[in-house]
């Protein structure tokens, strides 16, 4: 089958959901009003609370939600062929993430614009306030260990990458200098910043740096792992200006510009789909695609993560109600795209089903590595691009993504740490070195814990991130529900999705727990129980919450 | 010199201008919204300290530089009840500052 088709069907379904089923949702449930006074011009303040541009604000939304998770998630899963990560993806799109995206961000403008861990806090409780906290630690957690996991699996693996991935944390720095020292006009620095980006990609095949096996004693992949959590501790550390600003800049461009030339090369060289439809010849050991799929791929079809941004920046920027439908759903459908590429990429971008298969040797084997090497064979047929180079520019971009995601996450977890300092007055742990030292160390724990010690097996874990990623975007559709059913509107559009994953989420937590005790895998078997009673914790809030919230409801009738 | 006649002339060239500055305004919203906050908040506990600096010897801590910081004291006064108010002290500190 021509992917061609499959890219025209999943965008026109997603084009169909933002045109129909959100303005659906935005006249019928949610029932924006564009006279609404937004927080951010009720509050505005220059800092947080500022009315921004909706272009301006999807970009910025975009940019943050979308990193490496949808590009890992859907080319994992397409090991049970790639109708059910193609169907996932579209549909979870349509009907979960733009619900989900664009109902945290009109939850938290109608609530002073506060994040969703206080909103669940305000309208379902205290208790569920607290499962919110340990939830999000927890993916933090998993989001580090695992990106860490897959950024050292490429720079292993495509060392032709290794120059350009840090020679574009020092092209951020430049850049970052020439706009506070200099003052230099934007549109000048982009393009300078931009050139200098892909200059170096253009460089890399010719100047690899292939890290030995083992140095010392310590397998290379575990060297690569300690490096970036350096890296990461100490750009978490410097003012933000310094490197994450420009570097996030210069990743959102170079987003568009990898979409674009990826979306191109698969409409010039139109491959056909070399994986099968539906894979009757998994590996070994492949759990069962019900339920695992659904965690597996969480960005991309519906993310919890979202729901933070959502809240926590986004719904502080929105000048008028209505752009929400734009800047929320429009957001999701932009990860839909990407999520959809990466399906593309790492099924039609092989040239036999047996160099698919030996790619997809294993479950969590394949994974980006397929999405890279996929995808330059597509880009090399599709627009003349040497196939070193095309390799070089997609592994750049997917490990320039894990990392700004690495260092936003360290920041984070080290915040929490600090919260925890102060709520529990200790004084040394509210210093950021030692808060972002504790977040280093519990990161690498999970990272070698999990995988052993050269870290390779960190992507067991993937699955388990994912479970916890729903379970955050579970906890957000629930305080959308009760505020719908307290404003006596329809809650089916967000039941339907927040039961759906509550279900999927426990069944894969439950077996994924008799697969880590079948390896004897301890540490990821208390990990899977603390994650269990999490999820389970979230259903009984679910289903009491919305009982109290019902009853209350018919006791004022 | 000319330079309005031009623009008066050129439809094009201005389309060219405007378009531009649009691009430049764009480019600079996209990059300074997503940390304007952060950015923000770190300046304002650097001027936190400078305010220490310029009414530590109200408060008793002895400043060489006195002499010259009283005179910037008017110009910090606005910010001075702001500032208060976030170092914890619900009213100000100085018996003869009062300012809430």
């Amino acid at each position: 089958m021509s992917a061609i088709v499959i890219l025209v069907l999943g965008l026109a379904a997603m084009a169909a959901g933002y045109f129909l089923y959100s303005k659906f949702i935005a006249e019928k449930i949610y029932r924006l009003d564009p006279d609404f006074k937004t927080p951010a011009h009720e509050y505005e303040d220059g800092v947080d609370f500022v009315p921004t541009n909706r272009f301006v604000l999807w970009g910025h939304h975009f940019t943050s939600v979308a990193g490496a998770a949808p590009i890992v998630g859907p080319a994992i899963a397409v090991i049970w062929g790639w109708v059910p990560a193609f169907l996932w993806v579209v549909f979870g799109t349509i009907f979960f993430a733009g619900v989900h995206d664009f109902g945290a961000i009109w939850a938290s403008v109608r609530n002073k614009a506060k994040s969703v861990g206080a909103l669940t806090g305000d309208v379902v409780g205290k208790r569920a306030r607290s499962i919110f906290m340990i939830v999000i630690f927890l993916v933090l957690l998993m989001v580090n260990a695992v990106f860490a996991v897959v950024i050292a699996g490429l720079m292993m693996n495509f060392s032709s990458a290794v120059v350009p991935v840090w020679g574009a944390i020092l092209v951020a720095l430049v850049i970052g200098q020439m706009i506070y020292r200099r003052k230099m006009s934007l549109p000048m620095v982009s393009i300078v910043g931009v050139v200098a980006l892909y200059a170096l990609i253009g460089i890399g095949p010719s100047v690899p740096l292939q890290m030995p096996a083992e140095v010392a004693g310590v397998s290379g992949n575990a060297i690569w792992i300690l490096l970036l959590f350096g890296y990461a501790a100490i750009a978490s550390l410097l003012p933000v200006w310094v490197l994450l600003q420009p570097r996030d800049y210069i990743n959102g461009l170079q987003l568009f510009v990898g979409l674009i030339i990826l979306y191109g090369a698969i409409v010039l060289m139109n491959p056909t789909m070399v994986a099968p439809a539906f894979n009757d010849n998994v590996p070994a050991g492949t759990p069962s695609l019900l339920p695992l799929l659904f965690v597996t791929i969480a960005c991309g079809a519906i993310s919890g993560f979202h729901g933070l941004v959502s809240s926590g920046t986004t719904s502080k920027q929105l000048n008028r109600e209505t752009d929400a439908r734009f800047v929320g759903y429009f957001g999701a459908v932009g990860e839909g795209m990407l999520a959809l590429a990466a399906i593309l990429a790492a099924t039609a971008g092989f040239a036999t089903l047996a160099d698919w298969e030996a790619m997809y040797t294993a479950f969590g084997q394949g994974g980006v590595n397929a999405f890279v090497e996929g995808g330059a064979f597509i880009i090399h047929n599709g627009l003349g691009l040497p196939e070193a180079t095309a390799a070089t520019l997609l592994t750049v971009m997917a490990a320039l993504f894990a990392g700004t995601t690495m260092d936003t996450g360290l920041r984070l977890q080290r915040y929490i740490f600090q919260e925890w300092g102060e709520i529990y007055n200790q004084a040394w742990m509210k210093k950021p070195a030692v808060a972002t030292l504790l977040a280093v160390g519990s990161c690498l724990l999970l990272a070698f814990g999990a995988g052993g010690a050269d870290g390779s097996g960190g992507l067991i874990i993937w699955p388990l991130f994912g479970t916890t990623n729903q379970l955050l975007a579970g906890l957000t559709l629930l305080v959308i529900t009760v505020m719908l059913v307290r404003l006596r509107r329809p809650m089916w559009y967000t039941l339907v999705p927040l039961v759906f994953l509550l279900v999927m989420t426990i069944a894969a937590l439950l077996i994924q727990l008799r697969t880590f005790f079948e390896q004897s895998n301890y540490f990821l078997l208390v990990l899977d129980i603390v994650v269990l009673i999490a999820a389970i914790m979230v259903a009984m809030e679910c289903a009491s919450a919305l009982k109290r919230s019902r009853a209350e409801m018919a006791a004022e009738q | 010199m000319n330079d309005d006649h031009d623009r008066g002339h050129d439809p094009r060239l201005e389309r060219i201008r405007a378009w531009l500055s649009q691009a430049r305004f764009f480019a600079e919203e996209v990059y300074s919204s997503r940390y304007r906050g952060a950015i923000a908040r770190a300046r304002r506990d650097e001027d936190d300290l400078f305010m220490l600096l310029v009414f530590s010897e109200m408060m008793g801590v002895p400043n060489p530089a006195a002499y010259y910081t009283l005179e910037l004291q008017p110009l910090l006064l606005e910010r001075f009840h702001d500032w208060h108010r976030r170092m914890g002290m619900e009213r100000s500190p100085l018996d003869h500052f009062k300012c809430c």
